[in-house]
């Protein structure tokens, strides 16, 4: 039976819709003729492509280690092998170096802005300055982002000023929104960044719409979708993995897995190998990263963009990270426990 | 909430006077949760942050330190996840609580509480029955934006198979609450993130672990002659400040705390309409199919039509989606100059409707030397402001004038 059918098969077939029922019952006499000749040695179900098996047994989810963690550098920031060092210029190296930490400063001076009243609500993005700029250093300026809200280096990266920063946060009449978001709730048409909307996960299925116009105007680009591991819980990302496969579009998901959502740890957010392992059940791509290696992060990004790009398809990268804070402001308290010492910043 | 009911029946046997103990409405919430856990093993609280975290809004503080992983559970962020599956474990014979974290979000989840819950007794016939809470925050708080805002109170009192309840008081908290939890169909409890700070006065008898309020049934907060005020939720607490304010002026304002938007106690409404003869409705909500309307169109159905003097008034939030900036969300949220400015509107009304008839009622009796109708005129004088008799004499005599001119 079919496995992947190209867009030219497709739209061949939706054309010829009036022959469809005549179509299928030929198809059955096929599969018929098929299934006598190899139905031995291969079954030949529409559902499924794989082989016959007599053992009874149950594919356990520890089946595995778990998908690996790709890396360039060790904890010391030393790539371990040159073959995959990304071998930046000077000056990229600078501006990423530059714009992590003008992240890292701005986050301190917002957070400190909320919890002395001036402004009602911030989040903070530390701990994953890596995974913002090495994956927008990796797409095309042009590319279209759909993020979830904590992505704010990925604006500053593209150029985003440091005002209209402030402007959003404070509501005040600089402020291209006019005041009707919250805070951090960022979005520029002139940096391609979509205004972030607070319920999670809805951008998921929205970046896979507009992953399949980008298509259909084979404008050579993709989008990328941010969400956290928290969010990939939510039925919109289900239906946004199915569709982004299904129908061909050239979208990387990004996922960043911080192991928290507000005090729910993954431990209680999900049973199985993380988001990574749900990739190729959808029939994508799939690679998981050290989301604090930037130089990974770039990588990973830079090879999702030419799968998604050039073969029409999407691409799942799931990088690790840490939320060494509270997940917005204000919240109340909560220690983020033990495992602190597994992550010192 | 243990540490405080302890303190609580400590005061009770020693003091009998009605002591205003007071109780903030997340305690109100909490206790009453605590209690139906206790008297019932089959409710459990299911939601998003409720366990150790004591709930994003700390209403479910304590509970699952003292019930545990079996009663109080953590779920996954998916609302229409987790709400499909409280639907199923009360369809299994448990009694679950489903916290929203805002009721913003049980948007994600409304077909399991709609097509799920509250039609399923009604398709089934009456076989199933689905003992089902859903709570949590509703309405505009502060700084939160137009997806943090929305009320919800049209939309779920909207429909058949739903009980809607909408508490103001920490008394209304414990009592409906209690009523949801113990009710064999869904509830929908609409609570208020501004009001679960808020301490309120609250009796020994609401204090009792068997207290509670009958869904459908008003409570007339505050007694008035002049005009009714109906409110849900804070905006009665906007009512009772307009109210008060008005007081000083001369105009007493009845208001009614509707407790529970479905079912609309409208005797309640309509009596009072009768008494005062003028209404203004107050919500949070939008203005259309909102709450207010709904309540006007039963008044006008209803024998209380009849009696009123004005038309109806409705105070609402204004038709936009709320905006952060905390200058465009005050002018977005009714506030007491509105509700105020709404009375004043209706007694001008009610001045030119009396001026009105007392000029045709002079006129007929200048002109017909009708000395009954003369007799009526001078007992109305006692009853109808002066200001309001003197203008209808003048609206008379001109009329008069201008009858014998032509």
């Amino acid at each position: 039976m079919a496995g992947r059918l190209s867009w030219s098969a497709i739209s061949v077939a939706r054309r010829s819709f009036g022959l469809q029922l005549r179509g299928s019952q030929a198809q059955l006499i096929n599969s018929r003729t098929l299934s006598s000749a190899l139905g031995e040695e291969q079954p030949n179900f529409p559902g499924s492509r794989s082989k016959w098996t007599e053992k009874l047994e149950f594919v356990q989810p520890d089946l595995y280690d778990g998908i690996p963690v790709y890396r360039v550098m060790n904890r010391k920031g030393e790539v371990i092998d040159p073959a995959y060092d990304p071998k930046l210029e000077k000056d990229t190296l600078v501006k990423m170096y530059k714009r992590m930490t003008m992240l890292n400063t701005m986050d301190r001076i917002m957070y400190e802005s909320q919890r002395q009243g001036r402004i009602s609500f911030y989040m903070t993005n530390y701990g994953e300055e890596g995974t913002h700029i090495g994956s927008a250093a990796a797409l095309d300026d042009n590319d279209l982002v759909y993020g979830q809200y904590r992505e704010a280096g990925v604006l500053m990266w593209r150029g985003f000023p440091l005002d209209r920063f402030m402007n959003q946060c404070y509501g005040n009449e600089g402020d291209m929104g006019k005041g009707r978001q919250m805070p951090v709730h960022y979005g520029s048409t002139e940096h391609k960044f979509v205004t972030i909307s607070s319920p999670l996960a809805t951008q998921m299925p929205q970046a896979v719409g507009t992953a399949y116009a980008f298509k259909r105007a084979q404008n050579g680009l993709c989008v990328i979708c941010y969400f956290g591991e928290g969010t990939s819980s939510e039925g919109d990302a289900h239906a946004a993995f199915n569709f982004s496969a299904t129908l061909d579009c050239p979208i990387i998901f990004f996922c960043r897995n911080n192991g928290y959502a507000i005090s729910t740890p993954t431990s209680e957010q999900y049973r199985g190998d993380g988001v990574a392992a749900r990739g190729p059940a959808y029939g994508m791509a799939t690679i998981r990263v050290d989301g604090n290696d930037v130089f990974a992060v770039y990588n990973a990004t830079k090879a999702a963009r030419h799968l998604a790009v050039t073969e029409n398809r999407p691409v799942l990268i799931e990088a690790m990270t840490y939320r060494p804070t509270l997940p917005s402001h204000p919240t109340p308290p909560h220690t983020p426990g033990e495992d602190r010492a597994l992550h010192p910043l | 909430m243990q540490h405080v009911s302890g303190a609580l029946s400590r005061s009770f046997s020693t003091s009998r006077v009605a002591a205003a103990t007071q109780m903030t409405v997340r305690d109100a919430l909490n206790s009453a949760l605590d209690e139906e856990m206790e008297h019932d093993e089959n409710v459990f609280l299911m939601g998003e942050e409720v366990a150790q975290y004591d709930g994003a809004y700390k209403v479910s503080r304590g509970l699952w330190k003292k019930y545990g992983d079996k009663r109080v559970i953590d779920t996954p962020i998916t609302e229409s996840g987790f709400a499909g599956i409280a639907v199923g474990a009360a369809m299994g014979g448990l009694r679950p609580v489903c916290e929203f974290m805002t009721f913003n979000f049980s948007m994600q989840a409304i077909d399991h509480v709609i097509n799920s819950a509250s039609k399923t007794f009604y398709m089934s016939a009456g076989l199933i029955h689905v003992p089902i809470v859903f709570r949590g925050p509703n309405g505009a708080a502060a700084g939160v934006g137009a997806q943090h805002s929305q009320c919800f109170g049209a939309w779920y009192s909207h429909c058949p198979g739903l009980k809607v309840v909408s508490p103001y008081s920490s008394e209304d908290a414990r009592g409906l609450l209690k009523a949801a939890i113990r009710d064999p169909d869904p509830v929908v409890v609409l609570e208020n993130e501004i009001l679960y700070g808020q301490p309120f006065d609250i009796s020994e008898e609401a204090l009792s672990k068997d207290f509670v309020l009958p869904i459908g049934k008003a409570k007339i907060e505050r007694s008035g002659q002049h005009i009714t005020l109906v409110a849900h939720s804070r905006a009665v607490m906007l009512a009772l400040e307009a109210a008060n304010a008005l007081a000083g002026e001369g105009v007493e304002c009845e208001v009614i705390n509707l407790r529970s938007l479905r079912p609309l106690d409208e005797a309640t409404i309509i009596d009072s309409v009768m008494k005062t003869r003028n209404l203004v409705t107050v919500e949070q909500g939008w203005p259309q199919s909102g709450i207010g309307s709904e309540i006007c169109a039963r008044i006008v159905e209803s024998p209380a039509f009849h009696y009123l003097e004005s038309p109806v008034v409705r105070v609402t939030g204004v038709d936009v989606p709320m905006p952060y900036a905390k200058s465009l969300e005050l002018a977005c949220i009714p506030q007491q100059h509105d509700v105020v400015k709404a009375v004043k509107k209706i007694r001008c009304s009610r001045r030119r409707w009396l001026t009105a008839t007392l000029a045709l009622w002079l006129l007929t009796a200048q002109t017909t030397a009708n000395v009954s109708v003369v007799q009526t005129y001078i007992k109305l004088e006692g009853v109808i402001p002066q200001g309001t008799v003197r203008a209808a004499r003048e609206v008379c005599t001109r009329e008069l004038a201008m009858e014998r001119r032509s």
